[in-house]
């Protein structure tokens, strides 16, 4: 079996995000993997303990991300790509396009899991894409994932705390999200090992491809918290009839 | 003159409410809006979608093939009736199912798609939506001779802009390859709604302890017709299941009133319900960090507030 796992490297989910010159952000913050990632990783990882064969990290970054697949690596995958670009930010197709390119070159893939959407730009359509690149159906949301012979049983969340139950046949994409596995903590032998797995280093202008970039980034702006609550005092019983009636007769959010 | 489809999504009940918002968006002086309905006659939602704004309402149907099980299928159907209505942008509902779809009929056009967006600006192809779990908003520009976008729930509010709108069907001969079928669809045994379109929320987080005093916000959000959320301490504690966390790793949701019940006030909680209209916190302590963003404050013990606010909200 082999299994591709997209990681994107970004921003520490608590740093705050600064802004610099309208549409770029300040890169010297810490960055992790992206949280869904982590779910695709361990799926990954868990199939091929299974089932044999290879987990291959594809990612696709400034050379920063280094030290992100570094940990990424530690979690279980046997070795990586870096595909490496200059800007911040590539449009989903692109994206898709080149990891598509790459793992093709590398591959063929068995089945290829990424996460549901990307921490940074929230895209949501990058596994889609992938697929669509790689002719190989695909399913996002995913809580559940069975594999079978030359296919899977999969459960994806539609909401309500409803789930679709689908079949999928391999090759397939698969995108992860919370729910779908525990991931595990790598342990000190693990990080060690990590250091010395195989991360081939590819620029993406020796891929020759040409980019569409059909979705830029025009400016980012910070989003502002809202200032301090009023709080509202009394008694239990008057704090909340006072709620009420700001609710529906100030803020006329209730009925 | 643009022509907008926008593709509409259905329960039992009829057309969603969370679609109103979309039809909203998608409004403007010279625009023809095209709505597309699936599972559903045409006839029975001009009424409605005429009131927002939608000259036509078609319904998508495939000849013959059953299309709940395939999204594939219903993304073909779509990208065939774009082509034959002349669509230049396409809007949908950033629901669970409309990002699904609208990202497989963006796979498979290659046209650029901008998921979960705020506002839009379809003469200058611009959309605002959220990047860095919330953190930022960034002002994307869409280029392609077709473009998409989903918008989040709750995010616009709804305007009328009647006119009568006509009905027809639209088919088209695709079938399913067979690599990708939905066997089965298993229902949640709550009933409530999904918090991701809910106008109103009420959430726990640790301080509940279990899954059962989890109940007390079921109470009050049956009171308010709302849906019950929770932190990610609570889900992973197994107090709460995975559908309901908001949050950065959870739902991101955008309802007129969210009530945060014994919640610190995360960044990460935040990411998921900043954009809510009202937030309040109920919190024993008055120094938690959510007093310090959010619109209306209760110092107490939630096991007294709660229950009281469900009995003040019921005698109304
Ligand atoms: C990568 C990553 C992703 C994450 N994603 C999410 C996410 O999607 N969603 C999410 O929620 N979190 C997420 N988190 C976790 C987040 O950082 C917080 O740990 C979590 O939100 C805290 O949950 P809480 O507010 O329920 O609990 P706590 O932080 O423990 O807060 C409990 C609060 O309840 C108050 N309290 C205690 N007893 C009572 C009582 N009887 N009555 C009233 N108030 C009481 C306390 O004063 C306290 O303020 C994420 C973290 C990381 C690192």
């Amino acid at each position: 079996m082999k299994a591709y796992v997209c990681m994107k490297h970004v921003p520490d989910t608590a740093a705050s995000i600064k802004i610099v010159g309208g549409k770029q952000i300040d890169e010297t913050v810490k960055y992790i993997i992206s949280p869904h990632d982590e779910y695709a990783i361990e799926e990954a990882v868990r199939l091929v303990e299974k089932k044999g064969g290879e987990v291959v990290l594809v990612t696709l970054a400034k050379e920063a991300a280094m030290a992100t697949i570094r940990t990424a690596l530690a979690l279980g995958p046997h070795r990586a790509i870096l595909v490496r670009i200059d800007q911040t930010f590539l449009d989903s197709q692109d994206t898709a396009r080149i990891l598509a390119k790459v793992i093709a070159d590398d591959g063929p893939a068995d089945i290829i899991f990424a996460g549901k959407q990307a921490m940074d730009t929230e895209g949501m359509q990058t596994c889609y894409r992938l697929g669509a690149a790689l002719d190989m159906p695909v399913v996002t949301d995913v809580v559940r994932f069975d594999p079978a012979e030359g296919k899977a049983m999969v459960e994806r969340e539609i909401g309500g705390g409803e789930k679709e139950v689908i079949e999928i046949s391999f090759p397939c994409v698969i995108g992860a999200t919370k729910g779908l596995n525990e991931p595990r903590f790598p342990k000190l032998p693990d990080v060690m090992k990590a250091k010395k797995k195989d991360v081939k280093l590819i620029d993406l202008k020796s891929l020759n491809l040409q980019l569409d970039n059909s979705v830029q980034v025009i400016h980012l702006d910070s989003v502002s918290e809202r200032s301090k609550a009023k709080i509202i005092g009394g008694s239990t019983g008057e704090a909340v009839r006072e709620l009420v009636r700001i609710l529906r007769e100030e803020e006329k959010v209730l009925d | 003159m643009a022509n907008i489809g926008v593709l509409i999504e259905t329960d039992s009940t009829g057309v969603k409410i969370a679609n109103y918002g979309v039809m909203t968006a998608a409004q403007g002086e010279g625009h023809q809006i095209i709505a597309f309905v699936m599972g559903i006659a045409a006839t029975a939602c001009t009424e409605i979608l005429g009131r927002y704004g939608a000259t036509q309402v078609i319904e998508l149907s495939s000849q013959g093939e059953n299309l709940a099980k395939s999204p594939d299928l219903q993304a073909g159907l779509i990208i065939d009736a774009v082509k034959e209505y002349h669509i230049d942008f396409l809007f949908g509902l950033c629901s669970s199912k409309g990002k699904d779809i609208m990202a497989r009929v963006a796979a498979q056009t290659g046209a650029p798609l901008a998921q979960d967006c705020l506002s839009v600006d379809v003469a200058a192809r611009t959309v605002v939506k959220p990047f860095f779990s919330g953190r930022t908003t960034a002002t994307l520009q869409l280029n392609g001779s077709l473009v998409l976008c989903t918008i989040r729930p709750n995010a616009i509010e709804e305007k009328e802009a009647p006119v009568t709108a006509g009905a027809a069907v639209f088919s088209s001969a695709r079938s399913n390859d067979g690599r990708l079928v939905i066997k089965e669809v298993k229902k949640n045994p709550s009933g409530r709604v999904d918090i991701s379109e809910a106008n109103i929320i009420i959430t726990g987080g640790r301080p509940l302890g279990s899954a059962d005093n989890f109940q007390i916000l079921g109470k009050c959000a049956d009171t308010l017709g709302g849906a019950v959320g929770a932190s990610r301490v609570a889900v992973d504690l197994g107090y709460a299941s995975h559908s309901m966390q908001v949050g950065q790793t959870g739902k991101t949701v955008s309802p007129r009133l969210y009530v945060a019940c014994g919640l610190s006030g995360s960044v990460q909680h935040f990411a998921g319900m900043k954009t809510a209209k009202v937030i309040v916190a109920i919190n024993n302590d008055k120094d938690a960090p959510i007093f310090q963003k959010c619109d209306y404050g209760i110092i107490g013990d939630l096991f007294e507030v709660v229950p009281a606010l469900t009995e003040a909200l019921a005698k109304r």
